[in-house]
This record gives C-alpha cells, structure tokens and sequence, in this order.
C-alpha cells in the first residue's frame, strides 16, 4: 500500500492526514465526561467479517486456554478482554438473504452442516435468465428494444418462455456451486452463539459506537514524511439524549472503550468507518463513488402440492439432479436465480430457494441507475411480479423484507486497511467482490485473516503498529483469493456507466478474461450520478404525477413511477403490501429511545431547493419524506439503517460531502428471518 | 436506615412480540414455528419487574438482585447480552424449553426449587418479583404459584409501585377493574410482587454494568441446571393466535365523529 498517498472520495482528509489531533468525532462536545472503560480488543459491528475474526481468535483461545498469548493486558489474569458492540438490537438482525462460495466460512467450519444453520442449504442449481419487460414500462435503450422485439420474434425458438430468457449456461464467474444460500440473520446468529458459548468474547447488542477515538499524538506513525493517526478505542453513542443530540432526561455520555486494537467491522456507512475515512482519507486513486440498494423479501410458499413448483425431494434423483433433465424450474432448496434485465436494465435481481418453503427474492438498484426516482420497494413488487417469477410466488406469504446498502466499490473504495492500533475488516474495507456479485465469503476471510494476524502477534509479543498489522493482516490479505478477486473485479462494472449493453460487455469481458479486460469509464461521484429530472417530467408529466401525489397522499417518487407507465400495484394484503404495511409485516424496526436521529439534514436550503429529492425516494422505510415546504423530514421510528440517504443526496454544501449525515444509531430491522 | 432486601425476579424469555408468530404442532405438543430462531426478549412484564428490583436494591444499600430464568441455555446467553447491560443482577438460569406452552404448575415448581437452592438467600428479607402476566404464559398463575410452593401467603399482582418503610413493612399499589389502583399496606417481608409496568422508563444500556454481570452471568450459564419439564398434566385441545385484521386506507377529510362511528360499527361488527 502506498501509505503516504492520500487522497480522498470524501475530499479533504487527505491534507488533514498530517494534523493529527486527538479527538473523536464527537469532540465538539468538550465540556462532556465520557466515562471509560479499559479492553484488550474493541471491536464495532457485528457482521460475517467480525463473526471471522472473533471465531479465529475464540478458536485458538478455547484449544489452548493457558496460552500466554491470551493473557489480558488490563484485567490480570484474564484471559483477552475482547468486546464487540453492534448497534442492532440483536445479533441476529443483519439484512441479507446471501448465495455464498463459502469457501472462507467453509475452511473455518471444515465439518459445516448446513441442517445446523436455520435456512442455510448448499447451492443444488442456478439459473441466469434475462427478463423482457411484459408492462412497457421499463426504460431500454434502443438498441434494447431491438434485441428484446428480436427474442420476442424468435420466441420458443430461442427458449423464450415467460418473458424470460435463460442462458444456456452460467459463466464460471458467477458460480456458486458448492456453496450455500442463507440468511445472514441466521447465520449470524449462530456464530455469535458459538462465540459467547465459548467465553471469550462479549458481543453487546443494542450499542451503537459513534466513533473511534483517535490516538495522541506522539502515538502517531511517520509514514514517507506524511504521518497517519492512530486508534485508542471506540466511543459508543450518548444516550438519553434528545433527537439533535442534547443531553436529555437519564443523560448519559457515550463511554471511551480504549483497547491495544479497535477492529472496524462496521459496514460500509458504519460511523467508525466513516469517521476514519474522514480523518485519513483514501489511499491515492481510491474512492467510493459506486453503491448499490440491496432489497429483498422472505416469501413462504404455499405447501400446495398441486403447484408444480413447490419442493419435492422425491422427485430428485440420487446425485441431485431433477430426474428426466431438461430445464428445471421449481424452487427446490438451493436453487439459485440470477436474473438482469427488468424492472429496469439496471437492476439485477436474485431468488435463492431456503429450505422449508422459503426464498429470498430482491433486486440491487445500482447509483449508475442515475434515475432520480428510483424506489426499489415499488421496483422489488414489480419485479417479483415478472410471470417468469410470479407463477411461482403469487400464492405465496411475505415473511419478512428489508433492504442494506452495498459498497460496490470494492478494490476501489478500499481504505487504509490498518493503522497503529486499528484494522478494518469486512465491505467497509473493500472487500466485495462486484464481478462475482459476492461479499460475505470474502468479509469472513477478511475477518479470519486478521484474527490469524492478531494470534501471530499476540504470540510473538508484538504491539499492534502499523507496521506489525500491515505485515501480518495485510500481507496475508494481499495474498489471497480476496485480493486477486477485487483485482480481477476493478473495472468489471464500469461499462454500466455508458449503458446497460457496454455494462454487460465489460463485464463479461472482465469475467471471461480473469479481469485483464474490461471497458474503462469515468465515475462520478454518487452525486453526481443522480440525473437532474427529464425535462418532460417536468412538464406536464411531472404536473400530472404531482396532482397524483397530493390526491392519494402518496409519495412523489412513487406517481412519477406511475406516470411513467407502472402500473398500480394490486395489493393483497398478503404478499403485494403497501409499504408502510411492510414495515410491520416483515422485518419490524426497532429505535430504542434515548438516541438521537441519526440521519441528520445539514444545510436546510439546499434541501428544499433540491429538485429530485432521491433521499426520499430511496429510503428503505420511508423512513425520509417531504414536507410541503419541501424539506425532508426524517423518522428515526421507520428507519431500517440501510444506508441509502447516504449515497442518495445530489447536493453538496462543499463540493465533497452530501447535505446528508449518516451517523451512529440504535435498533434498525429486527428480524431473524433476514 | 438500611435494609437490605434479597429480591429474586422470575424472568422468562419469550420470542420478540414484533415477531410473525405462527403456531404449530408438533411430537411434544403446541409450539410456535421456528421459535428456537426467532430473536428473543426478556418477557416485557419481567423486564419491569426486574428493573424496579434493581431501582429499589439501589436504594436499600447491601441488597441483592438475582435474576431466575429458564429457557435454553443459548438463548438465555443472547438475551442476556441486552439485559445485562440495564441493570446489575446475578443470574440463576436454569437450562429448560422455551416457549408459552408448558404447565405453569411444573414450572412453578422448578422455579421455586431453583429459588430454594440459591446460596444466601435470607428468606426473611425475601421479595419475589416477576411479572403479573406473561408475553408467552398468559395463564398468569405461575408468579402465585411459585409464592405457594414458597409459603409466601403475601401475594399482590398488578403493582404499579412499592414503597418500602424502615421496618420492612410497605406499601404497595396493585391495578384494579376501572384503571384504578388499589393501595395496601404488609406488614413485612417476605412477599410476592406480580408487577403490571410499573412507573420507571427502561434503562440505558450501560456497558461498565453490562461488563460487571457478565463475569457472574457467563460462569452461571456455563453450570446452567438441565431441566425438563412434565407435560403429562396438561393437554392443549387447539392453539391459535388473536385474529388478526388489516385494512389499510387512505381516506382524507374525515372529520373525527365520522372515524369515531366507523371504528364504533367496526368493532360491533366484529
């Protein structure tokens, strides 16, 4: 890593990176005592990259509880006092219905069984279809309509059925035979299990960390001229507080947790991370300019044995495979979709089949959308309504729902991956794999391969530098399949910045060529990705959809959909629900009081002169909407902590930031089913 | 003038009430669908309790709190996570099943033999705390059943609040029919308090008491006593849940007195 480089998505830090002060991010706050308390690792978030880290250390420790090494440094004769501090209200709440390789997962459960993961099964057969659009509605290029009115002609001839195509084969690059689909929910419910089961590692749920407390100065390191801060602990969130922040009834000053190491596994819009970006800026060229809204369902089927496509084990032959060959098209568990094409070119959809009935079905609305009103919720039921899908689902029961942001930067957006006293693990370093559309697998190694690191380190007595980390944990990154993945995957997707057709090309190339080649474009920030409305929209068509909005109380993104040509949709009340209806029927949202609002509107003006407004109409729980002055108002009640108001702003007071704060907060989606 | 109290709260855990929870029947009677994996609170009636045990301990120096709770022994942990971090306790947890359905008699007893068996307990300074009704045992019975098997004759459900007196005597406010509260007086302990919500707002999560409880709570959980619980007296004829009905409607201009009447003919209907 070129450590003196620094340059930043964010702007500024990289001149800042020399004037390192001590401080958090919440410094402002001088007056306040914060209380504190000593560990040996503090750890914030608690994903699957977490999960490896803590396993590999858990691990070791439980094999041989009297090595020295685990000696703790501020409780004598302890073993590590290692604590992790997630914001959710529980382990179990991530937000992700996953088909994983799971080759890291795997090597660090050799004896894996999946039967012991709720909804976890192992990957039987995939499928990629292309989806044609059946409403009219979706916005194709030309050259599109061409390729689409072509396989419409040809039909059966080419295997068109159901307004879809299936490809003939599924390229190596998105396979993930051999792996599993889960919940991430679940799965990470039974690792922290595991975790706590084994004694060494605390994981508090429910406590939000608001920011790494950044080292003194003479801690600092010198780095080719140019010195780069340290980290000295974490600083979990106030609490008792009122919704900006003031010390309210029951105050009570976010606690310092000081630790030899802070492990930064806090997701790609975690506080810490953000703070640490913000502080030392990007390694030279870096940015995170790409992202991308993941939302899905949890759907039960119905266990109606005169649907064809329900679950029938009996009909598999003994390796597996449907008997009598041909296409197969029922849900059988581990069976996994890739689909591309439709609600709009932009947005790849997924259905990973879970045992008991149950699949996971959701899209990625990608920034490179660049269309302003881009609800996914509207999209995802529209999707789910394609009849290449929908003969499958629509007798089906909304189980659950929710959505997260996805940094689909990768290589690209990956941060300085550790410094005196911190390392960062998981997407929030980078680690996702956009070419193979995979993250999870490649989190947990991150996790594995630091805790691997820690132990070499902890063994051998040596402090937790830079220096140390980058040639334990980095080196051994640098080593792996993750590294070579995120290369070969660079500039797999930047073709999609010129149009769905040169995306996909670029992709395959990058795919088909090991990442050797791909076709090269300039990337906005997220901002500016944002397309300014058509001018037709603001015309009459914008006239009629606002009419619209007024008269049915609905939001604006939602009647430009409609005046766009998307149908209504036909609510059931059980599987096609509003979406504030889905905000109770599947994932609940949790917002412990005593917090502030942790989506926060900086420059008033700016918001109201705003013209797209796509903060609302990305939010996942609607949780954002539009007063009549214009203002975006937000509800910390509805919020599930996607992420999204994050990358969705199309305004900046400074040409750097977004007019939105994403900050530390507590509760989010609670539901294991996610 | 102090008084220590030995304060034990029965506490049990039940599936996340914003849960989807669907009942099913299985080989050893009626459970809920997948509730080994739903996330799990502390039972929200229990949960007052537990945190006016610890209000009133903190008031009355040299008291304790201990914290009984059946359940599995991996689900009580992550449970624990949460609430030990409210308020400090020492954890009793016995390793049984989960859910609503077992004979409140068969866990009355087992509870109350856990309570026998907690090392320095002095009876005589005894408050038995739990919740007056239960998210997952809507019987309500096991709190008074477990005071029986205790011989605590001095039972009160529905408190609201209790005021403790320098001779150990106190008061006591019980809710009764019409939204009002009944207002006792005991001469002393030991007693049994089903508490209703109580008066006090749920703590913050404080991490020093969450690290303080987990040194007892993990080395507790570890030598969890197994436990299974009789099912022979009991038999469920059907299960089901409240009916549930959801009619979403956007309906503007409509004035108060015509919701009213509407809401009014709907509940008629129902």
């Amino acid at each position: 890593m070129s450590a003196d480089a620094v340059q930043t998505g964010l702007g500024t830090a990289g001149s800042d990176a020399a004037a390192c002060a001590p401080e958090t991010a919440s410094s402002i706050e001088p007056l306040i005592e914060h209380q504190s308390l000593e560990a040996d690792i503090a750890c914030a978030g608690f994903g699957p990259a977490m999960g490896g880290f803590l396993t590999t250390l858990s691990r070791a420790w439980t094999e041989n509880p009297a090595d020295p090494a685990f000696e703790s440094r501020v409780a004598p004769g302890m073993p590590l006092q290692v604590l992790c501090y997630e914001r959710a209200d529980d382990i179990g709440a991530g937000v992700s219905g996953v088909v994983t390789r799971a080759e890291g997962i795997r090597a660090s459960f050799p004896k894996l069984n999946p039967d012991e993961i709720p909804m976890a099964a192992e990957v039987r057969r995939e499928r990629v279809l292309y989806l044609l659009d059946p409403v009219g509605a979706s916005r194709r290029s030309s050259l599109l309509r061409c390729g689409d009115a072509l396989l419409r002609g040809a039909g059966r001839l080419v295997g068109l059925k159901d307004h879809a195509l299936e490809l003939p084969w599924t390229p190596a690059f998105l396979h993930k035979q051999g792996g599993l689909v889960m919940s991430i929910g679940q799965f990470n419910q039974w690792v922290g299990a595991q975790l706590m089961g084994a004694g060494l590692v605390q994981i508090w749920p429910g406590t939000p960390v608001s920011a790494p407390i950044f080292a003194e100065p003479p801690v600092m390191t010198v780095n080719g001229g140019k010195r780069r801060c340290g980290v000295r602990g974490l600083r979990l969130a106030d609490q008792g507080v009122d919704r900006f922040g003031a010390p309210a009834e029951g105050f009570m000053a976010g606690m310092d947790v000081h630790a030899r190491l802070t492990v930064v596994g806090d997701g790609p819009v975690g506080a810490v991370g953000q703070a640490l970006d913000e502080k030392l800026g990007l390694p030279l060229g870096h940015a995170r300019r790409e992202w991308g809204l993941g939302m899905k369902m949890v759907i039960e089927l119905p266990p109606d044995s005169s649907n064809p496509h329900q679950l029938d084990q009996n009909t598999l032959a003994a390796d597996g495979v449907p008997k009598g060959g041909g296409k197969d098209e029922r849900l059988l568990p581990g069976t996994v979709w890739h689909t591309f094409g439709y609600p709009e070119p932009e947005i790849f959809g997924f259905l990973y089949v879970h045992p008991n009935r149950l699949v996971s079905v959701g899209i990625f609305v990608p920034s490179w959308m660049g269309n302003p009103a881009r609800t996914a919720y509207r999209y995802l039921q529209h999707y789910i309504q394609h009849p290449a899908l929908w003969k499958h689902l629509k007798d089906g029961t909304l189980r659950s729902w929710g959505a997260k942001s996805l940094d689909e930067s990768g290589r690209r957006g990956e941060p300085f991956l550790v410094g005196d006293g911190f390392a960062r693990i998981g997407e929030g370093s980078g680690s996702t794999n956009m070419l193979t559309g995979s993250g999870v697998d490649e989190a947990w190694t991150t996790g594995t391969q630091l805790g691997e690191a820690v132990l070499e380190l902890l063994r051998a007595g040596r402090p937790f530098t830079e220096e140390n980390l980058a040639a334990t944990y980095e080196a051994r990154r640098r080593a792996s399949r993750v590294e070579r993945g995120s290369r070969q995957a660079e500039h797999a997707r930047d073709g999609f910045h010129h149009g769905f057709v040169r995306g996909l090309m670029g992709m395959a190339l990058a795919g088909l060529s090991g990442g050797k080649l791909s076709l090269d474009a300039h990337i906005p920030p997220a901002a500016e990705q944002i397309r300014p409305l058509p001018p037709q929209m603001k015309g009459l068509k914008l006239k009629k959809a606002v009419t619209a909005a007024m008269e049915d109380g609905r939001p604006l993104h939602d009647a430009l959909m409609s005046a766009r040509g998307w149908p209504e949709i036909p609510f059931d009340g059980r599987l096609l629900v509003t979406h504030q209806d889905a905000l109770l029927m599947g994932g609940k949202v949790q917002a412990m009081a005593g917090f502030a609002d942790h989506v926060v509107f900086h420059n008033r003006g700016l918001c109201i002169g705003c013209e797209v407004k796509t903060c609302a109409a990305m939010c996942s729980g609607q949780a954002i909407t539009v007063g009549t002055d214009g203002m975006p108002a937000f509800e910390r009640e509805k919020c599930v902590h996607c992420g999204a108001c994050l990358w969705n702003c199309a305004q900046s007071a400074d040409g750097v930031h977004g007019n939105i704060e994403f900050r530390a907060g507590s509760g989010g989606l609670h539901s294991a089913e996610n | 003038m102090s008084n220590p109290l030995h304060i034990v709260v029965c506490a049990g855990i039940v599936p996340d009430p914003l849960q989807t929870l669907e009942p099913v029947s299985g080989p050893h009677g009626p459970g809920l669908k997948n509730e080994m994996v739903l996330p799990a609170v502390l039972d929200p009636w229990a949960a007052s309790a537990l945190y006016e045990a610890a209000h009133l301990a903190a008031k009355h120096p040299g008291s304790k709190v201990w914290l009984v709770a059946l359940g599995p022994k991996a689900k009580l942990q992550q449970v624990m996570m949460t609430v030990a971090q409210k308020a400090g306790f020492e954890l009793v947890p016995v390793d049984g099943p989960i859910g609503g359905f077992p004979d409140a008699h068969s866990t009355a007893a087992v509870l109350a033999e856990t309570i026998s068996a907690i090392a320095g307990l002095d009876k005589t300074r005894l408050l038995l705390f739990g919740g007056w009704e239960s998210a997952s045992r809507g019987a309500g019975i096991t709190l008074q059943l477990i005071g029986e098997i205790l011989g605590i004759t001095d039972q009160f459900q529905g408190v609201d609040r209790i005021d403790m007196r320098a001779d150990c005597s106190f008061e006591v406010l019980e809710r009764v029919e019409g939204g009002m509260h009944q207002e006792s007086v005991c001469a002393g302990l030991p007693a049994v308090l089903g508490w209703a919500t109580g008066t006090l707002a749920e703590p913050r999560n404080n991490p020093q008491t969450g690290m303080s409880n987990m040194r007892t709570i993990l080395p507790a959980l570890q030598k969890a006593r197994p436990v299974a619980l009789s099912g022979d007296s009991l038999r469920y004829v059907a299960v089901s849940l409240p009916r549930q009905q959801r009619a979403t409607r956007v309906v503007k201009d409509m004035s108060p007195d015509e919701i009213a009447r509407e809401l009014v003919e709907w509940m008629g209907a129902e």
